[in-house]
């Protein structure tokens, strides 16, 4: 069932600021996407993690439409879907949908979620008001809250509670893919359980796909089935959860699962000080992990390397011209 | 789940008071009300009144004196009724001044909506239409509007609307601007909506507490303003009688018949200060940020309100003692039990981690030690802080200040709001550094080097000179410890010192917290809500629900053997990196309401292990192995022992 491509992203980029001034200087543009090119099955959950600042969001916010790419294309069920944003986002939003990072801020606070739950319904599938009503019990069933709540405000509800409704919303066009952005990190942990929980039933019930990016590794290994982890705008390994986390060959990749910090692991591998990302108005000319990277060498600065297959792995791919070998 | 079973609670009215008792509380807007309230009425209900013609002249008895038969205020200079001329005047004054406020916030609202929501060029163009309108001194435009116009009511109207678009497009596009770029609006694109619907059905309703704010506080002004353009003779035209043109006409005569325009003067005065006053009251009713307190000047050190003074009791080798603290808030009514007794030590060279959720009381628990919780509406009502001999909460206001950033420093949350966006990270240094030592400019600017230095930021000098916002958030976070450790802190609480940063960050961080506290033998009270950043640095443990300690041992015990339920669950519902196929398990239910705590174990309610005696009585932290204790009657370790 993971074997159809649903969506295909080929050498997206983004650029923000750059152009030209009024005198037709050029202004400085900085690329939080680069060159990124993904495939996501139909029915499999494909992880993104990174640090701030890597471009996982702008990523996200390009695949629903609300951003756009300055290159690249990005290609779903056939159809081009920049293209297709550009002229209308509603035909898009019928097939993909996002759920946000701030569950409170994303419910707009003088609605009640009848309302907001609602919108998607008339807006993008035009239902009556019969089958909206049939629609709202069933989506309220679907996140597990009370139909009671339908009638009350978004700030009267916990975080949890309200990040459910943010899902609902994104559940109401029946889209096939949804696109989750960081949607636990403001949750307290006992409530990210519950959501985790959720959103994995979902996935089983309705046969959706989802793209979750999150920086936190633990939580996108326990949903995954394949992870891309970004840096600095561009994928510098891909492969499933399993190979990425188990045997990692991007010295980046190794560096993120040796920081992360988990019960029972005593000391964490620390870096000097010295090590920072790049300045994104003056990206190095090589691998942008260079600076900071145990295994350079000269090449590593003068070229960017290539996100290639692993030698002896299956489907994992890592963009470093000294990878880590299996462990 | 629990949650479509149980019907939510029924609503309770929450503990602030609504809008208009919070007008009401305001004495000077409740003046201001009834003083508009009574103009109103008597201006509505002016051609009810036994008032007669204003407009009707009897030069025989011209101006008389006000308290004259016949004439209660006294006639004008033709005779007219004053009283009469004056209740109809304000009729119009007041029409004139409220309609204009409406076509000004009409379009102005509406030019600011637009250039906040569709930003870009379309915003540039309008706004410098708007700065435009602004540039001429209003009185000057108006005049030269009414100038093109020809004189008259409805025309100084008009002229005064325009004249105060740029006002209202002014605020209205800033805040615009701002919802505009929430979530929410994303949100309803994505659902589908056209921009025509997110502005109007989405941004506005967000935008209209500003747009009645800002057209409470214009009233009073438009009615000056139109006052004014009649007293010049460009607004209402003889015989009909306004505000301004009474004063107008009462001019000459200021000395022989004063009463003529000092009485439709103190009608203006009256008329224009009730509704600023009310304006007020209504701005700090509805602006969100007064909302949030501001208004409200918490003082520099939380109130101590002891009921009893508690028994002194020590722990050997302890820096930190602290005994039966109990922090409330008293917000409404309601009395919020934030911490409710807790109890902690933390000796020199060790770190003690308050592990919670939010809402737990974990950070109310390390700010009360310190007097950081802010008063009102927080204040200590028991317990002791036993810093070596002194007891914190018994210390005088100057003795905590010099405590304060010395031996007792924090670290926070978010360096970059915690750190002056304005003076570089060297004079943030040095001050803290001189707060509490009579050293050189030198001898400072030398030791705040060598901090930089000891929180390993390479080129400490250079960096002295570097403003907080040319840093990466891990190195202000850096930063921030130098700070703390400025003045041979005894103890450093840190309150979620690396949630806000990247796990590669998040892990130098924590590795030089824990290098610098064996360095320096300094006593660590570290605040999270992450069981492995815990692993990571803490000796001992303490979770926390509800306001209580549910369990504290070291952090081994801890993780291997947790012995209260919530604990357990807390563990079990994080995903673990390396064992994705850990089935999570989530804690259903939510945390009680501190405000109403149940009286037997508030986890109880949530807790798969609960039984009738959990819910009778309050349940004691007992001690059950060298080091360790639990607030569980039936913990998961007891049944262990006895099998």
């Amino acid at each position: 069932m993971h074997d159809e491509t649903l969506l295909r992203i080929e050498n997206a980029g983004r650029v923000f600021g750059g152009g030209r001034t009024l005198l037709g200087k050029p202004k400085r543009g900085v690329h939080a996407v680069q060159d990124v090119s993904i495939e996501v099955r139909r029915g499999e959950t494909l992880g993104v993690v990174g640090e701030s600042g890597c471009g996982k969001s702008t990523l996200a916010r390009m695949i629903v439409g609300l951003d756009r790419p300055t290159a690249g294309r990005i290609i779903f069920e056939g159809r081009d879907l920049v293209a297709e944003a550009g002229r209308d986002l509603r035909r898009l939003s019928r097939e993909v949908q996002y759920v946000f990072q701030d569950p409170v801020a994303s419910l707009n606070p003088r609605k009640t979620v009848r309302t907001i739950l609602e919108a998607p319904l008339i807006h993008l599938l035009e239902l009556g008001r019969e089958q909206r009503k049939a629609r709202l019990t069933e989506l309220m069933d679907a996140v597990n809250l009370a139909p009671e709540f339908l009638d009350r405000y978004p700030h009267e509800f916990s975080g949890g509670q309200a990040q459910r409704i943010g899902i609902a919303r994104a559940l109401a066009a029946d889209p096939k893919l949804i696109v989750l952005d960081e949607p636990v990190s403001a949750l307290d942990v006992s409530v990210q359980a519950q959501v985790l929980n959720i959103l994995d039933g979902l996935k089983q019930r309705f046969g959706l796909t989802y793209v979750f990016i999150s920086h936190d590794l633990s939580v996108v290994e326990s949903v995954s089935d394949r992870v891309a982890v970004m840096y600095f705008g561009r994928i510098v390994e891909i492969g499933s959860g399993r190979a990425v986390f188990g045997e990692p060959r991007h010295p980046y990749t190794h560096l993120l699962l040796n920081s992360a910090p988990a019960p029972g692991r005593r000391s964490l591998a620390a870096e000097d000080a010295e090590t920072e990302l790049p300045d994104p108005y003056d990206p190095p000319p090589g691998c942008s992990f260079y600076a900071r990277c145990p295994r350079r060498s000269d090449t590593c600065n003068a070229v960017v390397p290539a996100l290639e297959g692993v030698a002896g792995a299956d489907g994992q791919m890592a963009a470093c011209f000294h990878p880590h070998g299996g462990r | 789940m629990a949650e479509v079973a149980a019907a939510p609670p029924a609503r309770r009215s929450s503990g602030r008071p609504d809008g208009l008792r919070l007008l009401l509380n305001n004495s000077l807007a409740t003046g201001g009300l009834i003083v508009f309230a009574v103009i109103v009425l008597v201006a509505l209900a002016a051609p009810f009144l036994p008032l007669p013609d204003p407009d009707a002249t009897e030069p025989v008895n011209r101006l008389l004196r006000p308290l004259e038969a016949g004439h209660l205020l006294g006639t004008d200079a033709l005779g007219r009724d004053i009283l009469s001329r004056l209740i109809w005047g304000t009729r119009v004054s007041l029409a004139v001044g409220i309609s204009a406020t409406l076509i000004a916030a009409f379009f102005g609202s509406l030019i600011g909506l637009v250039a906040g929501y569709v930003g870009g060029r379309v915003d540039t163009l309008l706004m410098r239409g708007i700065d435009m309108v602004m540039a001429f001194p209003y009185i000057l435009l108006a005049l030269a509007i009414v100038a093109v116009l020809g004189p008259g009511l409805l025309n100084a109207l008009y002229a005064i609307a325009v004249v105060n678009i740029p006002f209202f497009a002014r605020n209205i596009r800033g805040i615009s601007l701002g919802v505009s770029r929430r979530e929410f609006v994303d949100a309803a694109r994505l659902s589908g909506k056209s921009n025509a619907q997110i502005l109007f059905i989405e941004v506005l309703p967000n935008v209209l507490p500003v747009i009645i704010i800002t057209m409470s506080t214009t009233i009073g002004w438009m009615i000056l303003e139109t006052a004014g353009l009649s007293f010049l003779g460009l607004g209402a035209q003889p015989p009909q009688a306004d505000l301004g043109s009474m004063l107008g006409d009462g001019r000459k005569i200021l000395f022989s018949a004063p009463h003529v325009s000092i009485i439709p003067g103190l009608m203006i005065f009256a008329l224009v200060m009730s509704i600023n006053l009310l304006g007020d009251g209504v701005r700090d009713v509805l602006d969100p940020r007064l909302k949030s307190g501001a208004l409200t000047r918490p003082v520099a050190r939380t109130a101590v309100m002891r009921d009893a003074q508690p028994p002194m009791q020590r722990t050997d080798g302890a820096v930190l003692d602290v005994r039966g603290l109990r922090t409330e808030f008293h917000i409404g009514g309601e009395i919020y039990k934030a911490v409710g007794g807790v109890d902690l030590h933390v000796k020199r060279g060790e770190c003690l981690g308050i592990v919670g959720e939010s809402g737990s009381g974990k950070s109310v628990t390390a700010m009360s030690i310190m007097g950081l919780v802010p008063t009102p509406p927080g204040r200590i009502v028991g317990g002791t802080a036993m810093l070596g001999d002194e007891d914190l909460f018994a210390a005088s206001d100057e003795r905590i200040r010099q405590l304060r950033g010395a031996a007792v420093s924090h670290v926070f949350q978010d360096p970059l709001s915690t750190l002056h966006p304005l003076f570089t990270v060297g004079d943030q240094l040095i001050e803290a550094i001189q707060a509490h030592q009579p050293l050189s400019k030198a001898e400072t600017s030398a030791k705040a080097a060598d901090l930089l230095k000891l929180v390993r930021i390479p080129n400490p000098a250079e960096r002295l000179n570097a403003y907080p916002h040319e840093l990466s958030g891990g190195m202000r976070q850096r930063v921030c410890i130098a700070m703390a450790l400025a003045n041979d802190a005894r103890i450093i609480i840190a309150d979620e010192p690396t949630t806000a940063l990247d796990v590669t960050v998040q892990a130098q961080v924590l590795s030089l917290l824990d290098a610098l506290r064996k360095e320096r033998d300094t006593g660590i009270l570290f605040i999270t809500h992450d069981f492995g950043v815990v692993s990571a640095i803490c000796d001992r443990v303490a979770v926390m629900y509800a306001g209580k300690f549910v369990e504290t041992g070291s952090t081994e015990d801890i993780l291997s053997a947790p012995a209260h339920p919530y604990t357990a669950k807390l563990i079990d519902c994080v995903p673990v990196l390396g064992q994705p196929e850990r089935r999570l398990d989530a804690i259903a239910g939510r945390p009680p309401v501190v405000n109403r705590l149940p009286v037997g174990c508030a986890f109880a309610e949530r807790c798969p292990r609960a039984q009738d005696d959990c819910r009778a009585a309050p349940i004691p932290l007992v001690d059950f192995a060298p080091g360790r204790a639990v607030r569980c009657i039936h913990p998961l370790v007891g049944e262990v022992a006895d099998a």
